[in-house]
């Protein structure tokens, strides 16, 4: 357990530093929806309308932008070499990583959410209902996402191919992520059926995503 | 404890790099890999660590802890050195004690024999490459294990740094510890000769 919190704490405590990945998948975060209500337009009724696709777009995209450098530093500088030879099982410590990553990167974008909801014209509750859906997505994004960053460090190939492969994965993560915030704010479906589906999609990759991500490194032991 | 190879075979890319490779080691034993670039050195010390999967043969130690499998009794100090610049040099070196886990010593105490008590709260990045490598050093003297595997360990050490690590291997092996390393540079230790892929 000690060697698992380690990595985690480690690879909390690069992100959060100058040139780690935390700050900037906000600040992506941010301009997207910042720059969205320019480009729509003033219309109110407009904004509030897109406004859960807006956020949940954004945060796909900045959880995924970090995304493909989670093995692939490690890879680089050797730490991974170690990492494989421990006696901390592959799967747990792939697990850790993405954890970290989520804590780092995915959960800041969470708590931006409220204020940006602002800018969209959202309400109260359509606002707590988008942060709670990106709440239980957003380790699905992490978690699918882990196995395209693990296939890219396999493959010796960067960025484009990860979000080739990891983009369809995550389609269903955001069908169901924004319906469950549209069914709050214009119905007329129920909250509780995509919400489910969203949570049942995120317990899933939580099970298969370190077990395929350390399938994925050990193929490709090189 | 004894380490011991049989006709292992290699093969990287399509290429065979070397096949039927036997070579033996036992406790206190320092066995240097000698041969040509490419031939097959660096690859050797993977297969041991279990980072590459050998085409034939078998790698086995006898007389090591039961429970833990070969690559997880074995420390790996290759060309890349597993350190982050963003952390400071002693966070880089409570990480891996924390991670590896089993029997360590203190950190402070291993920065001092490696000479690096001063720079304990620099990052990384400002590190030269001889410091970099008396860091990998410390983490083979805080987190214990038998079997070191050591590719080109001297290279970026000044003389002193030399000499400070023969003198850390000495200690390794009169602990009944193992040592394979890969090197063109004399070892500055007694240690017998594993030449592979031939005259070189």
């Amino acid at each position: 357990m000690s060697a698992l919190s380690a990595l985690i704490r480690r690879d909390i405590r690069i992100a959060l530093r100058v040139g780690g990945g935390a700050l900037i998948g906000v600040l992506f975060f941010l301009t997207v929806v910042v720059l969205m209500p320019f480009a729509v337009g003033p219309d109110l009724a407009l904004l509030s309308r897109l406004g859960p696709a807006i956020l949940w777009l954004g945060a796909l995209l900045a959880s995924l932008l970090t995304l493909d450098r989670l093995f692939m530093a490690d890879h680089e500088d050797g730490s991974l070499d170690l990492i494989t030879m421990s006696r901390t099982p592959l799967e747990l410590a792939c697990a850790a990583k993405a954890l970290a990553h989520w804590l780092a990167a995915g959960l800041p974008l969470i708590v931006a959410t409220p204020v940006l909801g602002l800018l969209l014209n959202l309400d109260m509750v359509a606002t707590g209902a988008v942060a709670l859906t990106l709440l239980a997505g957003t380790p699905a994004l992490t978690f699918t996402g882990m196995i395209g960053a693990a296939l890219a460090v396999t493959l010796h190939r960067g960025g484009l191919l990860m979000a080739v492969l990891v983009l369809p994965l995550s389609i269903p993560v955001l069908i169901f992520g924004v319906a469950a915030s549209q069914a709050v704010i214009v119905g007329p479906m129920t909250f509780g059926a995509p919400f489910s589906i969203l949570c049942a999609l995120s317990l899933v990759s939580l099970v298969v995503g370190p077990f395929a991500a350390a399938a994925s490194l050990k193929h490709g032991l090189d | 404890m004894q380490l011991s190879g049989r006709g292992v075979i290699c093969v990287r890319g399509g290429r065979h790099v070397f096949s039927g490779l036997d070579f033996e080691a036992g406790a206190g034993e320092a066995v240097a890999v000698v041969g040509r670039n490419g031939s097959g050195k660096t690859s050797l010390l993977r297969l041991i660590a279990g980072l590459l999967i050998p085409a034939g043969g078998t790698i086995a130690l006898d007389g090591g802890d039961a429970e833990l499998t070969l690559p997880e009794q074995c420390h790996y100090l290759g060309h890349r050195d597993a350190l982050k610049p963003a952390l400071s040099v002693a966070e880089n070196l409570a990480f891996w004690a924390d991670f590896l886990g089993g029997e360590r010593l203190d950190a402070g105490e291993s920065l001092a024999t490696v000479g690096l008590d001063h720079a304990a709260h620099l990052p990384a990045a400002f590190l030269s490459a001889g410091q970099r490598r008396r860091l990998s050093l410390a983490r083979l003297l805080t987190v214990r294990r038998p079997l070191w595997l050591l590719d080109e360990p001297t290279s970026a050490l000044d003389v002193a740094g030399q000499d400070m690590f023969s003198g850390l291997m000495r200690e390794h092996l009169a602990r009944g510890g193992l040592i394979i390393a890969a090197t063109h540079a004399p070892l500055g230790i007694d240690s017998r000769e594993l030449r592979i892929g031939g005259m070189g």
